[in-house]
């Protein structure tokens, strides 16, 4: 088996049955946030240069920051991104978040996520390559049941 | 057809399993690298890769004059939630249920 090499742009797709202002809801609330990111609750005022944080559920740790660098609902967002829960992550620099929203027929919404500026931060991205199909997946069902994911397995 | 019968479809060939295989090790490829590390005609790679992104399993980003080829791995991990998952509990259960039944007459 091959193993991934750290990837400098990161590119993530899926179609959800959702209108594009549920998603942005799922994306931007913590109420939402909660259920399928890791147990993670967001706090951003989604303002141009605003941070952009996501704090542990049980306490007051925070585990990712930035800063909101645009936001125009429910389309895009897009952020920069430092992990803090490993001392390696929190040592690189920011990368960079975009959350694309698109609706498509049939009632399906299309969500995109590219992780990008990762060249300066090889750890992050390796890091965070398993991670974000697993929270997507986690959304996807979210939205489209209203119950989390039942396994917490990544 | 619906999205899983695409992915499954998708991955029911080894040419585009073993172009899944290279954009994982290294993403961001464009037609042109891809098609010099297989045995096969630029346009039998393009028509792999048109099934692949009709899958979702690779997406398309442009960078100047050049179209390049990310792997996008949800797909595979819908279906890893929706069909792996499930049945992978089920056998779980079963040994854990096995173990009590050994313990319980040992």
């Amino acid at each position: 088996m091959s193993t991934m090499t750290e990837q400098a742009t990161q590119v993530y797709a899926l179609f959800i049955r959702a209108t594009p202002e549920q998603v942005w809801d799922a994306i931007t609330k913590p109420e939402f946030t909660t259920k399928y990111f890791h147990g993670t609750r967001i706090e951003s005022t989604f303002e141009p240069g605003a941070p952009y944080l996501s704090v542990a559920g049980d306490g007051d740790r925070t585990l990712v920051d930035g800063e909101i660098l645009e936001s125009d609902p429910p389309r895009v967002l897009k952020h920069t991104w430092r992990a803090l829960y490993d001392p390696d992550t929190a040592a690189e620099p920011h990368s960079r978040v975009t959350w694309e929203i698109e609706p498509q027929e049939g009632g399906v919404t299309k969500l995109t996520v590219t992780h990008d500026q990762l060249e300066a931060a090889p750890k992050t991205a390796m890091s965070v390559a398993g991670g974000w199909s697993h929270v997507l997946s986690g959304l996807k069902t979210l939205l489209e049941t209203g119950e989390p994911l039942s396994t917490e397995s990544m | 057809m619906n999205d899983d019968d695409r992915v499954f479809r998708a991955l029911a060939d080894p040419t585009r399993r073993h172009l899944l295989d290279r954009l994982y090790e290294r993403d961001g490829r464009t037609l042109t690298e891809l098609e010099s590390e297989l045995e096969m005609t630029r346009f039998g790679v393009m028509k792999h890769l048109r099934i692949l992104e009709e899958a979702g399993l690779v997406l398309t980003r442009r960078s100047g004059r050049e179209k390049l080829h990310y792997l996008n791995p949800v797909p595979i991990r819908l279906i890893h939630d929706r069909w792996i998952d499930k049945y992978r509990e089920r056998q779980v259960s079963a040994l854990a249920d096995l173990k009590s039944e050994l313990e319980d007459t040992a």
